[in-house]
Formats: structure tokens, sequence, C-alpha cells
């Protein structure tokens, strides 16, 4: 698929986002809620890079940070090769026809008082300098391509369903040709029955403009259909990533591992797993995480050294990243047991 | 306690209807499905299929108007819900029906301490004083897993997170010993590793006390892992009912075929491309005349369009409302 040495599109470098927390009578600035927290990544040009993670884990605020929707706390975000990290929102608004987002709930982003065709040319009033006549057409391209019927241009969006309110969601983000689309949650509102048309169409559309992805769910079984590869997220951290096969069929870190083991599984001939992995408690958080590893807390496999000291992201094999103890060099002969483990596993299958 | 083999809750060609100033809406048409002692009954279908109405028709929660109940019998100890009177029913709900809603956060009471809202049920209906309620309630707490339990009766729900909150809710539900406990959706709103600690608690729970559920999902994945037998809602209407392994098998309804193929899997074969059930649900805006999968249907042919097919009884305990089942000499009739 990727003959010629593979280019980032979006390199992210140690992202954060931490919001404030304001307390007491004087409202005094009295700590941080660290939402995103050093999370470092590349996004391949024409691929979907899947982003999941449990609600609160910080994927949202990733995805919108990377678009610079948040004056973001520290770290670098380069696309298409201009650095956006730093830029003021001025000088970034030229850039923006490159990105765009998809939003989680249709019927919460599209203007209620505006008609289809004012939503889709909304865009294009603001960055191109069309006529209008023009604009119309490019409308009418836009709603053919998302499967979306030209006759409904002048309605509002209170008459379209649940999946036709996505598409128009779809062709507004279209409008400008971006090459990089965040996709926050687009399926997670929609009926099972109608989110296999909405991720189809996003797979056709990434065909045929070669779009990339950043595709951001809670939905593992959609997201290992969709995603190229595949980035965890726990409180705030990355915490394995890696691509799509290798990643569902070999879990590494102990936090993928129990998150793939919880997803019920409808085909009985599939569901005849010896041991399920439930984890206890809940995810601690943000504002005040544990000391050391972030999944401390909550580890089937937790260490002495889990409690001490945060586990660096390391490339454990090319293209397979993982943050955990069990892996690093200092505990050598803990990662060759685990490694060992992860191999019996799978001879097990 | 009923014989073995008789159903602890019967119902019976249930019809709600909703007027609205667009007209009517036909939400529940005709339900009918029964509910053995111990069991657990999975009820699936997507939004507007009409499983939580059927639920809430059953308990008489619905507002009337907008809601009226056309006809139907629901029989629960020998007595038919819906010619009992309210105080009666009232006495019911809660007590002997349990239930569990989706949404822990929206219906836990905000101002109540989890404590006055587990002992709620157990003073309306079991009749304990103050101190009884409280250390049942207690019980109750540690029951579903939350721990330092005594110590959280006087803790408002903000302060637990989302699956402790639902935790609280199994306690309400469970207070009263009931016989039926009816879910809604109870970890649609959780994360997958919470779900999994619910789903893990309710089997346990089950085990313990033996009462029979109704769990309605949408989720195909948590119907697998812990149903007994399976309804499947579509417009309003049962189109297919088995044991669940002879549903995920086995599917004899279009709509449940297409469903099972719509859903990747994280562990199976991975598809190149998502089978797409084409087209939206049914409005419900008149009495179905016609199959109801008609519109989206591969395989609808010609007496589709003619009538509304009726439960067809294909063996196994299976039943599909679809023409493709009908036994040969029916359709000749």
């Amino acid at each position: 698929m990727r003959d010629l040495a593979p280019r980032p599109l979006v390199q992210v470098r140690d992202l954060k986002m931490h919001f404030p927390i304001y307390s007491g009578l004087l409202r005094r600035h009295s700590g941080n809620v660290k939402a995103v927290d050093g999370v470092s990544f590349d996004i391949i040009e024409g691929e979907t890079l899947g982003l999941v993670g449990e609600s609160g884990c910080g994927k949202s605020t990733c995805g919108r940070a990377i678009l610079r929707l948040y004056d973001i706390t520290g770290g670098s975000i380069t696309i298409d090769g201009a650095e956006i990290g730093t830029l003021s929102q001025h000088s970034l608004r030229p850039l923006r026809p490159r990105m765009q987002m998809v939003f989680q709930d249709p019927q919460a982003s599209l203007n209620p008082r505006m008609t289809v065709q004012s939503i889709i040319q909304e865009p294009l009033d603001e960055h191109t300098t069309m006529s209008t006549a023009e604009k119309r057409e490019k409308v009418f391209e836009l709603m053919d391509a998302v499967g979306l019927n030209r006759r409904f241009a002048s309605r509002y969006p209170h008459a379209f369903s649940g999946g036709q309110r996505q598409r128009i969601g779809i062709a507004r983000a279209l409008a400008l040709n971006p090459r990089f689309i965040v996709c926050d949650e687009p399926i997670a509102a929609l009926d099972v029955s109608i989110q296999a048309q909405v991720v189809n169409l996003l797979e056709d559309l990434q065909e045929q403009f070669g779009l990339t992805y950043l595709f951001i769910s809670h939905d593992l079984s959609m997201v290992r259909h969709i995603a190229t590869r595949v980035a965890v997220m726990y409180l705030g951290k990355v915490v394995e990533l890696a691509p799509r096969e290798p990643i569902y069929a070999e879990p590494l870190h102990p936090y993928t591992q129990a998150l793939l083991s919880a997803v019920p599984e409808p085909d009985p001939s599939l569901d005849a797993r010896d041991e399920r992995i439930i984890l206890q408690g809940d995810v601690p958080s943000p504002a005040n995480p544990p000391k050391g590893c972030n999944f401390c807390t909550r580890c089937p496999k937790v260490m002495e050294i889990c409690k001490q000291t945060e586990p660096d992201f390391i490339e454990l094999m090319p293209g397979r990243f993982v943050a955990c103890h069990l892996y690093t060099k200092t505990n050598e002969t803990a990662g060759a047991t685990a490694a060992h483990e992860v191999k019996e596993h799978q001879q097990g299958e | 306690m009923p014989e073995k083999g008789s159903p602890v809750l019967d119902v019976r060609n249930l019809k709600t209807v909703f007027k609205t100033r667009g007209g009517e809406v036909h939400a529940v048409n005709d339900v009918s499905f029964s509910l053995a002692p111990g069991e657990l009954l999975g009820v699936v279908g997507e939004s507007g299929s009409g499983k939580s109405v059927t639920m809430m028709s059953l308990l008489g929660l619905l507002p009337m108007p907008p809601a009226e109940i056309r006809h139907g019998e629901v029989l629960f100890d020998g007595k038919d819900l819906l010619k009992t009177d309210a105080e009666t029913l009232r006495a019911i709900r809660g007590g002997k029906i349990g239930f569990i809603f989706q949404d822990p956060m929206t219906s836990l009471n905000p101002v109540f301490t989890v404590g006055f809202q587990i002992m709620e049920p157990l003073r309306e209906h079991m009749g304990m004083d103050r101190r009884q309620a409280r250390a049942r309630a207690a019980e109750l707490l540690d029951l579903v897993g939350i721990p330092g339990a005594a110590g959280r009766l006087d803790d408002y729900p903000h302060q637990f997170s989302g699956g402790m909150r639902q935790r609280v809710m199994i306690a309400i539900a469970l207070a009263c010993d009931p016989r039926v406990l009816i879910a809604d959706e109870p970890t649609t709103a959780l994360d997958v590793t919470i779900q999994a600690q619910i789903i893990e608690l309710m089997k346990e729970l089950l085990a313990k006390l033996g009462m029979a559920v109704i769990w309605i999902t949408h989720d195909l994945g948590v119907i697998a892992g812990i149903a007994d037998r399976v309804v499947v809602m579509y417009g309003g209407q049962v189109v297919e009912h088995a044991p669940v392994k002879e549903l995920f098998r086995n599917p004899r309804h279009p709509y449940t075929q297409a469903l099972l193929r719509t859903v990747p899997s994280v562990r199976g074969e991975r598809v190149h491309r998502l089978t797409v059930i084409e087209g939206q649900p049914p409005l419900l805006g008149q009495q179905p005349t016609s199959c109801p999968f008609r519109d989206r249907c591969a395989q609808a042919f010609e007496p589709c369009a003619r009538a509304n097919p009726a439960r067809f009884d294909v063996g196994a305990g299976h039943d599909v409302a679809c023409f493709l089942a009908q036994p040969a000499e029916a359709a000749h009739a």
C-alpha cells in the first residue's frame, strides 16, 4: 500500500493540554486537570490512525488540541510541514482549510436555523472567493459525494435522520478539500445499522480524495475495521501504539489486553476465551494522577517499579510502541517473561 | 412461587399507541413474550424499535395521554397488570418488579443521599423502620460490590463514579427482593471495562438471588454473553425469538442476519467492507399492513407487501415473523 518511504502528514510531539482548576473564595489556581499529558505520535499520509480509550482518557481533547481548537499547554504539532503548535489563532486561520473535523453529535454540531445548503457552504463563504453560482455547484457536488439527495439542499437539519445529519457534517468538513480530518466519535450517536453506512462512506471518501484521518472512538471493533494503526490512551497518555493486526492479535500493554478482553463478543464460536480480564476499580482523576505509571492502580501485573517511576514510551519492535515496565530494559527478566507469556497466549488461541 | 415451567411474567398482544399532533405513532404492535422464573431474557433492537416503550407499558410508567394501551394482557402473579388499579401497581413497582434505567446520573436524585434512596423502597414496600432499612441498605451496597459500603450511605450521587452509580441503581432495584428485574440498557452509558464489571456482577447476583431478568440492549455482544433467550424487536414488533445459542448460530429473520453481519468483531475475521442495512427504520405512523422491514430487506418478495407476517414456529423454541420461514402448507392455505 505504501511503497515509498511513509511520509508523516501530522507529527505530534510531547503534546500537553492542561486545564486549570480554580477553587476557593478567591478563585485561586489550585491545580490542573492533565487531560493530555505528553503525547507523541505521527500520522502517515493516507492512513487512518485510530485513537481509542475510555471516556475521560483525553482522546477527544487530544483530537481538538491537534487542530488547535485549544491553546495547548506544551509540545509541538506539525501538519503538512507547518508548525502550528505555537501559532496565534489569527495566523492559523489561512491554514484551517487543510484540517477539518467531524463531530460526535450531528444534532448539536449543525445549526438548526441554517439550511443544509448554507451549512455546507459556510466554510466556502469564509475561506474562498467563489461566486454564488460556483458555491452552489460545489455544495451539490459535496452532497452527491456523501450520498445526500440534492433536492434536500434547502431543508433544515431537523428534517434528517441521525445518519443523514452526520453526512451533512462530513460534507461540511470536506468543503475546503482538506488533507487531514479529525473524526471525533463520528458514529457513537448512531444506531448499529446506520454506523456501517457512515463508516463505509468515510472509507470511500478517503480513497476518493486521499484523506488522512485521526479516528477517535471508544468502539474497539469499529476501530479494528477502519484504522491502519491504533493508539490506545489511558489517563492522558498513549500507552500503546501499533499497526492494527498485531495490536488486536497480541496486545502488549496490560491495559490494552484488559480493554480488548472486555469487549463483548457477538459470535458464540469466538467466545471461547478461557479467562476474561476484569479490571478492578475506576480510572483515577486526571487532576491527581497516581505516581509512577498511570495504570498502576488497576494493573493486574503491577510491580514495585510501576509505583515509583513512569515508564518510557519505547519502540519495542519496529512500529510497535508501548509504555510499560514489563518491557523496559532495566527490567529485562520481567520483560522476557511477559513476551513469553504473550507468545504462549497466542499459541493457545 | 409458581410451579416450574409456568412463566412469572406473560405479555400477550400488547399494543401501545402515542397520540401526537402529527397523528398516531404505533410504537408497540402486538408484542408477546413470556419470562420463566430464574431466566434472563434479552430484548435487542435499535432505537425506536419499541423495546423501552414495551417495558414501560408493562408497569404503567407511560404518561397517558399521550400514550394509550390499545389492547393486550400482562400477567404477573395471575393478575393482569394492565387492569390493576394504580395503587396495587404502585406496590408492585419497585417491590416485586425492580427496574434499572440506562443513565445512572439522571435516574438518581442528586439532592438525596444514596442511602436515603436505597432506604426509600425498603420503608415503602417492606415496612421497615429507619434503623432496619439503613442496615439493609448497607448490606445491599456491599452486595453490589461498593467498598466501605456502610460509610458511603451518606454520600450523594455526584460523589460516585458512573460504574459505582450503576451499582447503586442495582442495589435500589434489588432492595425488595424482586421476582422480576427489568434492566433497560443498564451498561450502555458505561465504558467497556466498567461494563464488563457490571455484567460480571449481574451474573453473580442472578446465580445468588435467582430472580428473572429482562435485559434490554442494542448490543448483540452483551446479549450473547448473558442471555438465556432473546427477543429481537424491529419497528415495534417482535421479529424473532429464540434461545441465545440458536439465535446466533441460526438467525432466520433477514433483519437479525443483517444486524449480526453489520457489527464488526474484535476477534474474528476482519471483513474488507462492512455489510450495510440500507435505508432507515420505519416511521410507525400507521398500523402496519405489511412487513415493517420490507423496504430494507434484500430478500423481500411478493407476500411481504400484502400482509404483516405472523410469528411462525420453526422448532427448537425458535419463532420468526417472516414469510421466508412460513411453513409450506400454511402458505398455500
